[in-house]
């Protein structure tokens, strides 16, 4: 009796969760960075449309390399140098932009960029650049400026570094005045000793967790993405932000969707709707990065558009570098270095 | 209990152990293009000093949770029943928080301003040391965080349960006729002790401390969270491989595999204090 009752609540189980997954066909698959989104317009979407999003997000741009080569997903949002990586190895499909009407929405300043040259495999979510972020209580202003401040023995203990290899070598390359997309070893190399020169005046290395230690105060300088800052900066008024003199990382996060996405005609619709000015604006507001859309642009206040912080100037582009996808051999040598650093 | 009501968890086995066992040991042979290959392990060698640092330190947590989760179980066991319950969910009670929560509340436990911190310098003994000690530049806080002794700490908070429940559920169970007869025949209490009581639990000493080791040496959110991350665990050398710049499931295998035979050994090393007088003892090999 036991075992017949067993039996029924199971079959019972299974039908009311294939009901459930049955209760709407229409899903779109999303795969995003962590707190990179309004989850507002995620509901909006779905009552427009009716399609069901399924959301999942992913700390850095390795990991969601590795998850695609066993799942699937419809809209993912890589930066620019892994959107190169996944084209040249053809896990991204072109996309038809007669679908994607809102297209012509995006600023032609962060199309056509070097990681995707035809536009023809990513739409523009957001870009941003990487700058230092500093108490200006404990700073002393004249200390700033240059990337040199995270190596500055009089802040020991109290600076921090990135914890991925291509943004710690990446700045770390820009102050030895290398390009960051070098693929000379001797440079490479130069960049991982000054690193691990610097590791006693590094309190650590870490990423999401600066977003605590700054604006706590555990820790006085760390490099981070200028949209952080801002948040940042609202949480704690004594900090402040500047993108060093020996230029930096602009980089450009684009929405795209893989070769093995199985709802594409959603993607597509996804797509078009973060693109809509509403949406766009309304995510900006919310993540604090900077919007590649015309509109959301042009609405906004001057205070902000003028504001290098919300939106780096055009010498910061000017004097920035997008990360390119790097050859096979170099990225090996990056984590050579990297796991040496860390040694 | 028929035979076959093992057959679900033979199936499970095979499909969720047997199978990715295998599937490592394939990665960890072959190179990006499938060619049977050591230089997974050749290349391991430049790695000697991470292994090194992870095994010392999970060494050292393990030793910290026996030191205290030993007198912990055999107080708890003597207890009158209804309070041992008490005392088991005393020590059940932050594992029904999740992991990384528990790691996190003790970095802000920790950090520079942290909780310890804070409560140092406001009953002076910050001031204090700087007046006893008076060293050149004088100190805000003590560096508590971002160390070895923060990574132990971690390690120590959170794997303690297993090794208390092993040990106290063998202490339980021993035969109080073995202790009364060995009083009985004259020996004193810490004879008793260290005759009878103690070699009786070894079974859950031995269990205790598989089960401690094994998570502390492989861990990689401790090391990142406590201690800075300026230092790789194993757990983090392995993370890089699947989620860094070169993505090399090959080599984080290969670790894998070299990190599942190491703790084999230390196991086997260990088992061979066991001197084969408990039955329950045999859990791991």
């Amino acid at each position: 009796m036991k075992k017949i009752l067993a039996l029924a609540l199971s079959a019972l189980l299974m039908t009311s969760l294939t009901a459930c997954g049955g209760s709407s066909d229409e899903v779109v698959n999303v795969y995003n960075w962590g707190e990179y989104i309004d989850t507002d317009l995620l509901q909006q979407f779905e009552k427009e449309t009716g399609i069901r999003v399924v959301y999942n997000t992913f700390e850095t741009n390795e990991g969601l390399y590795s998850r695609l080569q066993s799942e699937s997903y419809d809209v993912v949002i890589p930066s620019d140098y892994m959107i190169a990586r996944m084209i040249d190895e053809g896990m991204l499909q072109k996309l038809n932009l007669d679908n994607i009407p809102n297209y012509s929405l995006i600023d032609s300043k962060y199309t056509h960029l070097e990681y995707d040259p035809e536009q023809a495999y990513s739409v523009p979510y957001t870009w941003g650049a990487v700058g230092i972020i500093y108490n200006t209580k404990k700073v002393d202003e004249a200390d700033t400026g240059s990337w040199d401040l995270l190596w500055n023995p009089k802040y020991a203990g109290q600076t921090a570094m990135f914890d991925n290899s291509r943004d710690a070598l990446g700045l770390t390359l820009k102050l030895l005045g290398y390009s960051q997309n070098t693929t000379d070893k001797d440079e490479l190399r130069a960049a991982a000793d000054k690193i691990i020169a610097g590791k006693d005046n590094f309190q650590g290395f870490w990423m999401d967790q600066i977003l605590e230690k700054l604006p706590n105060e555990e820790i006085l300088i760390a490099p981070y993405y200028n949209g952080d800052a801002v948040t940042m900066m609202e949480d704690n008024p004594d900090l402040s932000f500047y993108i060093p003199k020996e230029g930096t990382n602009v980089f450009v996060d684009a929405m795209c969707i893989p070769a093995n996405a199985k709802n594409i005609e959603n993607a597509e619709k996804f797509i078009n709707f973060m693109c809509t000015t509403e949406a766009a604006a309304a995510n900006a507001e919310y993540i604090g990065y900077s919007s590649p859309q015309r509109e959301v642009y042009e609405q906004l206040d001057e205070e902000i558009k003028n504001d290098p912080i919300h939106y780096p100037g055009e010498d910061t582009i000017a004097n920035g570098e997008v990360f390119r996808n790097l050859p096979e051999e170099i990225n090996e040598y990056y984590s050579a270095l990297w796991t040496e650093i860390l040694r | 209990m028929k035979k076959y009501m093992a057959y679900p968890y033979g199936v499970w086995m095979l499909i969720f152990i047997i199978a990715p066992i295998l599937l490592v040991v394939y990665y960890a042979f072959t190179d990006k293009s499938g060619a049977l290959t050591l230089g997974n392990f050749t290349s391991m060698l430049s790695y000697t000093s991470i292994f090194g640092r992870s095994f010392l330190l999970a060494f050292a947590a393990t030793v910290v949770c026996l030191l205290l989760g030993y007198p912990l179980a055999y107080i708890m066991s003597k207890q009158p029943p209804r309070w041992q319950n008490f005392y088991m969910m005393l020590i059940m009670l932050p594992m029904w928080m999740n992991f990384l929560l528990r790691t996190y509340a003790w970095m802000s436990i920790l950090e520079n301003n942290g909780f310890i911190n804070q409560f140092l310098q406001n009953i002076g003994v910050i001031r204090l040391l700087n007046t006893l000690l008076r060293p050149e530049a004088p100190i805000e806080y003590l560096p508590l965080i971002n160390t070895g002794g923060a990574v132990v700490l971690g390690m120590v908070y959170n794997f303690l349960p297993f090794m208390v429940l092993p040990i106290y559920n063998v202490l339980i169970k021993i035969d109080k006729k073995l202790i009364e007869a060995a009083q009985d025949l004259g020996a004193p209490s810490g004879a008793v002790f260290r005759k009878v009581i103690f070699p009786l639990s070894m079974p859950g000493v031995i269990a205790g401390i598989t089960m401690v080791f094994v998570p502390a040496v492989s861990t990689f959110v401790i090391s990142k969270t406590l201690g800075g991350g300026k230092e790789m665990l194993i757990g983090d050398l392995i993370d890089l491989q699947f989620m860094g710049n070169a993505y090399n499931p090959q080599l984080g295998s290969a670790i894998a595999l070299v990190m599942m035979a190491l703790v084999f050994l230390c196991m086997l090393i260990m088992n061979r204090f066991d001197d084969g007088s408990g039955e329950e003892g045999g859990l791991l090999l």
